[in-house]
């Protein structure tokens, strides 16, 4: 249900909002490939009477990390098994992973693929010739369900034609749900547990950002899916390129907030991905790598990587740096050492690697492949294709640079940040990877808190879902949450907070704002209050200069953390006074307070692990080095909402697929 | 690379209930000033170049601007973004132009099958709607660690 828009300048933030109650069984916080998956799924499964309601920050139709589309489908099983799926996720993050979740959504995640491409997705496939085909010419040669052969990019990936990718799946989900059970442009910023019955969800805060609205959402079960966490450390592009982040900039790290501040225990937060990307522009590198075999060279023009120093510093990390594949973060290690040495830059060779591509193709073919590199960008990263007309790069011709981003937090890429959830009740599933209810049963995906679940970047300790396996854990979820609130028909979801408080809190910004706006003649410079603008300068300079930022190549001390947790403290203390002269400045005070939890959490998941598991991601120099002995194990963590203090623990893990 | 709106062609959507880009915006930049009844990008250093409002304006009054901080000036890429295909123009700083034509979907708008009339049987099982409705059954590890 889109709203009809009100603009900035015309509505702005009053006093007293008005309030809007509702009540639901099953309430979806999100947008994004998991949600949309959800939205999909949940009705198949809804019970007689049984209500469910959407609740999204933006558009359905362009929300989430594939909004702007994508060039690949990063996880499609096809002909291998999620046995090996599992293997290889458990070697790129350096052994310690959930086999049971990864496993479960491997069994799952292909029904999706296969839904997309019926829905619309061009999706390039192999002809008899194992020439390549787009998506269109590409159906001729039937379905991947009836047996086409995708293009593979390595051997999880299949190469699409994805500019449309979310708004084909936006559009099944929202058919699906029903437009009337979607609200967009409400932003939930406080999940609320139950007044009467310990560790169970019960509802949802948050308001409109189109119109001055909040919403006291009841329900009695919830899943929370809103993404990783994005600008939480000082990009390397300071300027308007700050939005030119490699995740989705509005990803404020909502997911992990949403949960945790209601108790839900965390796991594996210092697990953090800095990917290797084109510079500045932040285009991907996958296909440059696996589809047109590039080389990186360092800037001495040596295959750095192919060395023997290379081999024998990945020998360090065995069996995960001796792998066939060698794990992301250690991959960013190999390009670290170069740039600290002083034999950077590093190139990507696209110039050898298209001439030697080239040498077995004619010139219909050349054209194509050129298309392919461009379409790369363009259908994901539109700004990188810009960066290379503004700088005269015609790839084949000219090489481009690569560099390691700033720090970001995810549960679905390469990395595997994230809630500590039920496993699947399955009989080979540990009783220790099983969360269980009230009722003494087990709903997988299920968070450590009753009735609260995540999926998609939310769910830790199982990363390379990507958004195909986002969308399958979201459906998954979907009947849980159906299930859930089917065996809690008879509880009545009760807030421990009044209307009145409820609508304080959300509105406490404007509140603050309109109490002290007149004292000073600039807007933004008042004594008694912060914008949030300021406030995120102030957080990404802490955790750049201390967290482990790229100001020390991604290098922290147990001294370092120390200040940067004292920093965020104070800054916690300081959100008390933010201001919010209007709707959309509301939402941003709110995500910087998002952030500023869920980089807190991050930091201190890396001040208790005393080793450096992820180097290339973050070094910790106190603790260099893997201490398989002492620290093979999860790090979760839990706040407790009634003491309002943090527990950080270990937890075993247990390898399951040989 | 920050959205800019064109004076000239943009019409406000016609003071219509949904502005097109402010519909879109996935980080809630877009907005129109309603007096001049042009739209303008709010937060130019949140922008994510995602080129979702230059896509949907009705006018093609929305193009995009490469970020100050590394981008020099003098190039252009523009979509063009139909029922089944996106037609791009990109411009080179040196003048060189590109073009390339992608397929975006292979239905009609609107054809998404959404399993309406699906209903799921066994809500204690793992399996999805639509592997229960194809009798699929789901795998156990081939090995399991002793």
């Amino acid at each position: 249900m889109a709203l009809p828009n009100k603009p900035k300048g015309e509505l702005k933030a009053v006093k007293d909002p008005e309030v809007v109650e509702k009540e639901v069984d099953v309430l979806i916080v999100g947008g994004g490939m998991a949600a949309c998956g959800t939205a999909f799924e949940v009705k198949k499964w809804l019970q007689p009477n049984q209500t469910v309601l959407l609740v999204d920050k933006a558009a359905l139709e362009r929300s989430g990390a594939v909004a702007q589309g994508l060039s690949a489908i990063n996880t499609y099983i096809g002909e291998n098994s999620p046995d090996d799926y599992v293997r290889m996720v458990r070697n790129d993050l350096m052994g310690i992973v959930r086999e049971d979740l990864i496993f479960d959504l491997g069994c799952h995640v292909d029904d999706s693929v296969w839904l997309f491409e019926e829905w619309g997705l061009p999706i390039w496939k192999k002809d008899e010739a194992g020439k390549t085909l787009d998506g269109i010419k590409g159906k001729k040669m039937g379905t991947l369900k009836t047996g086409g052969k995708p293009v593979r990019t390595g051997k999880w990936q299949i190469m699409i034609n994805g500019e449309s990718y979310k708004r084909i799946v936006a559009e099944a989900a929202k058919k699906a749900i029903g437009d009337t059970n979607i609200l967009e442009r409400v932003f939930i910023v406080e999940m609320l547990l139950d007044k009467n019955k310990p560790n169970q969800i019960a509802g949802a805060v948050g308001f409109s950002v189109r119109e001055n609205k909040v919403y006291i959402i009841k329900c009695k079960t919830a899943m929370v899916a809103c993404g990783g966490a994005v600008n939480i450390y000082q990009p390397r592009s300071v300027g308007e390129g700050k939005g030119r982040a490699w995740y989705p900039v509005w990803n404020s790290g909502s997911t992990y907030y949403l949960g945790a501040k209601v108790g839900a225990e965390l796991s594996m937060m210092e697990n953090r991905f800095t990917p290797a990307r084109f510079k500045d522009g932040y285009g991907p590198v996958g296909a440059w790598f696996l589809l047109f075999k590039a080389k990186t060279l360092n800037g001495l023009g040596e295959n750095f990587a192919g060395s023997d120093a290379a081999k024998k510093e990945l020998q360090k990390y065995a069996p995960y740096g001796t792998a066939a594949i060698t794990p992301t973060c250690l991959r960013n290690h190999l390009m670290l050492f170069e740039m600290k040495e002083g034999r950077g830059p590093i190139m990507m060779d696209t110039v050898t690697a298209l001439a030697e591509l080239g040498k077995t193709m004619d010139k219909k073919e050349l054209k194509h492949l050129e298309s392919e590199a461009w379409e790369d960008f363009l259908d994901m990263t539109c700004g990188q294709a810009n960066l290379w007309c503004a700088t005269n790069t015609e790839p084949e011709k000219k090489n481009s640079e690569v560099m390691p981003t700033e720090p970001y937090l995810l549960g679905s890429h390469s990395g595997c940040c994230g809630f500590w959830v039920s496993g699947p009740d399955y009989d080979w599933v540990p009783a220790a990877y099983k969360v269980k209810a009230d009722n003494g049963k087990v709903y997988n995906r299920m968070t450590t808190v009753g009735g609260l679940f995540t999926a998609g970047d939310g769910v830790g300790c199982s990363g390379h879902k990507f958004s195909s396996g986002s969308h399958a854990e979201g459906r998954m979820v979907a009947k849980q949450l159906v299930r859930y609130a089917k065996d809690h028909a008879d509880f009545k979801p009760e807030l421990p907070l009044s209307k009145q408080q409820i609508v304080d809190l959300a509105y406490k910004p404007v509140r603050t704002y309109l109490a002290s706006a007149a004292y000073t003649t600039a807007d933004d410079i008042n004594p008694n209050y912060i914008k949030p603008n300021g406030m995120m300068y102030r957080m990404m300079k802490a955790t750049h200069e201390y967290g482990a930022g790229t100001a020390t190549f991604y290098m922290t001390t147990n001294k370092n953390l120390e200040i940067v947790m004292e920093m965020l403290a104070t800054m916690r203390e300081d959100c008390e006074k933010l201001a919010a002269g209007d709707l959309h400045e509301l939402m941003r005070c709110w995500e910087i307070m998002h952030r500023i939890w869920t980089v807190e959490s991050h930091l201190r998941h890396i001040q208790f692990r005393k080793e450096t598991r992820y180097p290339g991601f973050y070094y910790q120099a106190d603790h260099p080095g893997q201490d398989d002995k002492n620290w093979f194990c999860f790090v979760n963590s839990k706040y407790d909402p009634k003491a309002a203090k943090w527990d950080v623990f270990k937890k075993d893990y247990i390898k399951l697929i040989p | 690379m920050p959205s800019f709106v064109i004076n000239e062609k943009c019409d406000g959507c016609k003071g219509g209930d949904k502005t097109a880009c402010m519909y879109i915006c996935p980080n809630d930049l877009m907005v129109l000033d309603p007096t001049a009844m042009k739209a303008y990008n709010q937060e130019p250093d949140q922008c994510w170049e995602c080129f979702s409002c230059v896509k949907i304006c009705p006018t093609q009054a929305i193009e995009v601007r490469g970020y100050a901080d590394f981008v020099p000036l003098g190039s252009s890429i523009m979509p063009m973004l139909g029922t089944e295909d996106v037609m791009w123009t990109c411009k080179f700083r040196n003048g060189l132009i590109k073009r390339f034509k992608f397929p975006i979907r292979t239905t009609p708008e609107g054809a998404a099958n959404a399993y309406d009339a699906l209903k799921g049987k066994d809500l204690e099982s793992q399996l999805l709607s639509t592997e229960e409705s194809e009798g699929r059954q789901l795998p156990r590890p081939k090995e399991l660690v002793k």
